[in-house]
C-alpha cells in the first residue's frame, strides 16, 4: 500500500492537470465556437446589420387602438405562434370601467377586463348595459423588452439575452426549458412552447427589424396605434421622437424598476 | 378548404371554452397553464429534508448533544439518501433535460438557479460524502475484513484504499469529521436558503417575492428534517425490534418544538407584514388563501401541520414524566407525520399557490394534477418513495444489527 502511494499521487496530479487543461480549453473554445456560429448564421439578423447603430422603442397610443385584433393575427402568422388560446406574443386587453354605484362617493365603479382568444378575433359586444359604462378602451400588450429585464436576469444558462439595439431574445440552442424566465416576467409575456419545450416570447420581430422592415404588428395596425422607431435615428421626422415629445408616456408596472422599452400614452391607472 | 377552416375554428372555440372553464376573473392569456407542477413542489421539500436531517446530525458533532448520539448516523444517511434524489424532480421537469449540464458549463451568474449545480455539488461532495467517509472509514476497514462476498467488495471499495486504522489516523478522522460538520452547518443553510431565494427573488410574483422567503425556507427545512429523523428513528427501532431510546426521542421532540415555534413565528410575521402594509396585491392574496388554498394552507399547513403539533409537543415538554414512554412515543410518531405533512403542504402552497393567481392581480387559474406523465402524480410518488428505498439499502449496509456489532466490531467506538 505504502510503496504504491507515490505513483498514485503522481497519477492523481496528472489527472487533475488534464482536468484543468480541459476546463481552460473549453473556456477558449467557446469564443471560437461563437465566432464560427456568427460567421455561419443566417437568421435572425443579416450579417450587414449593425445592432450597435440602432436603439429600438415601441410606443402605443391607447386612444387609437380599436381592438380589431389584426396585430395579434399578424404576429401569430409571422412568427408561427401556436394557433391556440394560451400562447401569445402579443394580445389585446379590453377594459370596461363601470360608473360608481348611485349614491356612492366613488366616481368609478368596478373594472372588468377581458381578452377573448387574446383579441385575435376582435371583441364581441359587451354584455354590460351601455348606461353603466363610464369608459372603455383597448390596451395592446407585448413583451416590454425591458432594459433591466427580470427574465434575462433569471435565465440560468444565459439563453435569454439583451441585444445591443434593445430587444430581449431567446437563443433556442441553449434554452433548457426550466420556466424560470416565465415566472420572472411580471407582464405574462412568456409561455412554454409545448412543441419545442422551450420558452418563447416576442422578439420585436428581430428578423424583420434587422432587414429594415417594421414589426408585423406595426405593419398591419390600421389606426397607427403602434409606433416603432429607432432612437439613434436623428432625423427630425423620426416618429418615435415626435411621439415621445408630444405625449406624456408611461410604462406598465413602473414600481418594479424593469425600465420597459415599450412606452404607452393614455394609460389608465387600472392597467397592469 | 372551407371544412378545414371550420374544423380549426371549432377546435379553437373548444379550446377557448375549455380554458375559460377553469379561469375566474381575468388572467393574462399566457398564464392559463401552470409552468411548475407537483414535481417542483417535491424539489424544495426533498432539499429541505436533507438540510434539516444534516442539522440534526450537527447537533451531535458540533453542539455535543450527547443524548442524540443514537441518531447521528441515521441522520447523515437520511440526508444522503434524500440528497441523491433531490435533483431528479428538477431534471424530469426540464423541457430539455439533456441540456442540463449547461447550467454548470455556461452558468448565467445573475440567475439564482444557475448556482444550483455548484451548491449541490459542494454539499454532496465536500460535506456529506466526506463527513460520512471520515466517520465510517474505520468501520469500513473492519467490516471489509470480517464480511464475505459482495459486501466485502463494497466495504473495501468504500475505504478508497486508505486502510490505516492506527490511533493517529483515527484521531485525524475524528477531527476531520468535526471540521466538516462546522463547515456543513452554513452549507446546509446555503443549500436551502438558496432554494428559498429562487422564489424570494421573483419580484414579479408578490406571493413569492419577499425577503423572508429564504428564512422561512430554512426554518421549515429544519422543522421537516427533524420530524423526518424522529419518524425514521421510531420506525427503525420498531423494524429492528429494539426499544426506542426515550432520552434521545425526548431531545428530538424538544428541538422539534423549538424549531416549530421559530418557524411559526417567522411565517406569522410574513402574514402580519403583508396584512399591515396592505399593498395592491393584498386582496388577491387574501382571496387565494381563503379560497383556492383554504384546505392546504389553513387546514393542512397552519392547523394540522403547525398548531396541533405545537400544542402536543408543548404539553410533552411541560410534563416531562407523563404520559408514560409508550404513549409519548405514539404522540411523537403522530406529531412527526403531521409536521412533515404540514411542510409538504407549505411547499405546495408556495409553488402551486404562487401560480394560481394572475400577475394582473385580477383573477385565478386552476391546477389539475395529471396522474401519469413526466410531471404527474405517479412520478412524484416514485420520486418521494425512492429516498426511503435508498435509505433501506443504506441501513442494511451501514447500520448493522446490534448483535453483530457487539460480537464482531467491539473495538469500534460509538460515534
Amino acid at each position: 500500500m505504502k510503496s504504491s502511494s507515490p505513483t498514485t499521487r503522481r497519477r492523481w496530479l496528472t489527472v487533475l492537470g488534464q482536468a484543468v487543461v480541459g476546463l481552460v480549453a473549453v473556456k477558449a473554445a467557446r469564443p471560437v465556437k461563437a465566432a464560427v456560429q456568427n460567421a455561419l448564421a443566417t437568421a435572425p439578423a443579416p450579417k450587414s446589420y449593425d445592432p450597435f447603430a440602432h436603439s429600438w422603442r415601441m410606443c402605443i397610443d391607447v386612444e387609437k387602438c380599436i381592438g380589431c385584433g389584426l396585430c395579434v393575427e399578424a404576429c401569430k402568422k409571422e412568427n408561427h405562434v401556436i394557433p391556440k388560446a394560451a400562447y401569445f406574443r402579443t394580445w389585446i386587453e379590453r377594459y370596461i370601467i363601470k360608473r360608481g354605484e348611485p349614491g356612492s362617493e366613488d366616481p368609478r365603479g368596478e373594472t372588468i377586463v377581458d381578452s377573448p382568444n387574446g383579441g385575435h378575433d376582435g371583441f364581441p359586444p359587451s354584455t354590460i348595459p351601455r348606461e353603466e359604462v363610464l369608459k372603455s378602451f383597448f390596451v395592446p400588450k407585448l413583451c416590454n423588452q425591458c432594459e433591466n429585464s427580470p427574465c434575462d436576469q433569471a435565465c440560468p444558462v444565459g439563453a435569454t439575452f439583451r441585444t445591443p439595439d434593445g430587444a430581449v431574445i431567446i437563443d433556442k440552442t441553449y434554452c433548457i426549458g426550466c420556466g424560470f424566465c416565465i415566472q420572472a416576467c411580471p407582464y405574462g409575456c412568456r409561455y412554454l412552447d409545448p412543441n419545442t419545450h422551450m420558452a418563447d416570447k416576442c422578439t420585436l420581430c428581430y428578423h424583420r427589424l434587422s432587414r429594415g422592415l417594421k414589426t408585423a404588428c406595426v405593419e398591419v395596425c390600421p389606426t397607427g396605434a403602434r409606433i416603432l422607431g429607432d432612437m439613434k435615428d436623428s432625423r427630425p421626422d423620426n416618429p418615435i421622437r415626435q411621439f415621445v415629445e408630444k405625449n406624456k408616456v408611461q410604462v406598465i408596472k413602473p414600481h418594479l424598476g424593469t425600465e420597459p422599452r415599450v412606452l404607452y400614452a393614455g394609460l389608465d391607472k387600472e392597467v397592469r | 378548404m372551407m371544412l378545414a377552416s371550420l374544423t380549426t375554428l371549432a377546435v379553437l372555440k373548444d379550446s377557448i371554452g375549455e380554458a375559460m372553464e377553469h379561469v375566474q376573473g381575468y388572467i393574462y392569456p399566457n398564464e392559463l397553464n401552470l409552468i411548475w407542477s407537483v414535481v417542483i413542489v417535491l424539489y424544495p421539500y426533498l432539499t429541505g429534508l436533507v438540510a434539516g436531517a444534516f442539522i440534526m446530525a450537527s447537533l451531535v458533532k458540533v453542539f455535543h448533544v450527547k443524548s442524540l448520539e443514537p441518531i447521528y448516523r441515521l441522520s447523515l444517511l437520511t440526508a444522503l439518501a434524500f440528497l441523491l434524489i433531490a435533483p431528479l424532480p428538477l431534471l424530469v421537469h426540464l423541457g430539455h433535460p439533456l441540456r442540463c449540464y449547461e447550467v454548470m458549463m455556461t452558468p448565467h451568474i445573475t440567475s439564482p438557479m444557475a448556482i444550483f449545480g455548484f451548491v449541490y455539488a459542494w454539499y454532496l461532495m465536500a460535506v456529506l460524502l466526506l463527513e460520512l467517509w471520515c466517520d465510517y472509514r474505520h468501520d469500513f476497514v473492519v467490516w471489509s475484513q470480517q464480511s464475505h462476498g459482495l459486501k466485502r467488495l463494497i466495504y473495501r471499495a468504500l475505504t478508497l484504499g486508505v486502510t490505516d486504522i492506527s490511533e493517529p489516523a483515527l484521531a485525524l478522522d475524528k477531527k476531520m469529521c468535526q471540521i466538516i460538520t462546522v463547515i456543513g452547518i452554513p452549507s446546509a443553510f446555503l443549500l436551502h436558503g438558496y432554494v428559498g431565494f429562487i422564489f424570494g427573488s421573483v419580484k414579479a410574483n408578490p406571493w413569492w417575492g419577499t425577503v423572508l422567503m429564504p428564512i422561512i425556507f430554512i426554518f421549515s427545512a429544519i422543522v421537516s428534517g427533524i420530524a423526518l429523523v424522529m419518524f425514521l428513528y421510531i420506525m427503525f427501532c420498531s423494524f429492528r425490534n429494539k426499544p426506542v431510546d426515550m432520552a434521545c426521542l425526548n431531545t428530538i421532540g424538544r428541538f422539534l418544538f423549538y424549531a416549530l415555534v421559530v418557524d411559526a413565528a417567522v411565517e406569522s410575521l410574513d402574514w402580519i407584514h403583508r396584512l399591515y402594509v396592505a399593498e395592491e396585491h393584498l386582496d388577491v392574496l387574501v382571496l387565494l388563501a381563503s379560497g383556492k388554498l383554504f384546505y392546504s394552507l389553513i387546514l393542512l399547513q397552519a392547523f394540522l401541520g403547525t398548531v396541533v403539533p405545537l400544542v402536543l409537543l408543548g404539553l410533552l415538554e411541560i410534563r416531562k414524566n407523563r404520559p408514560v414512554p409508550p404513549v409519548r412515543r405514539e404522540i411523537f410518531l403522530w406529531c412527526s407525520q403531521l409536521v412533515m405533512l404540514g411542510v409538504l403542504a407549505m411547499r405546495w402552497n408556495v409553488v402551486i399557490g404562487g401560480q394560481l393567481f394572475s400577475k394582473s392581480l385580477r383573477g385565478f387559474t386552476t391546477y389539475k394534477v395529471e396522474l401519469i406523465g413526466q410531471e404527474g402524480l405517479f412520478m412524484s410518488i416514485i420520486l418521494f418513495v425512492a429516498p426511503f428505498v435508498i435509505l433501506g439499502i443504506f441501513t442494511k449496509l451501514f447500520l448493522p444489527r446490534s448483535e453483530a456489532e457487539e460480537a464482531s466490531t467491539a473495538p469500534v467506538t460509538s460515534t
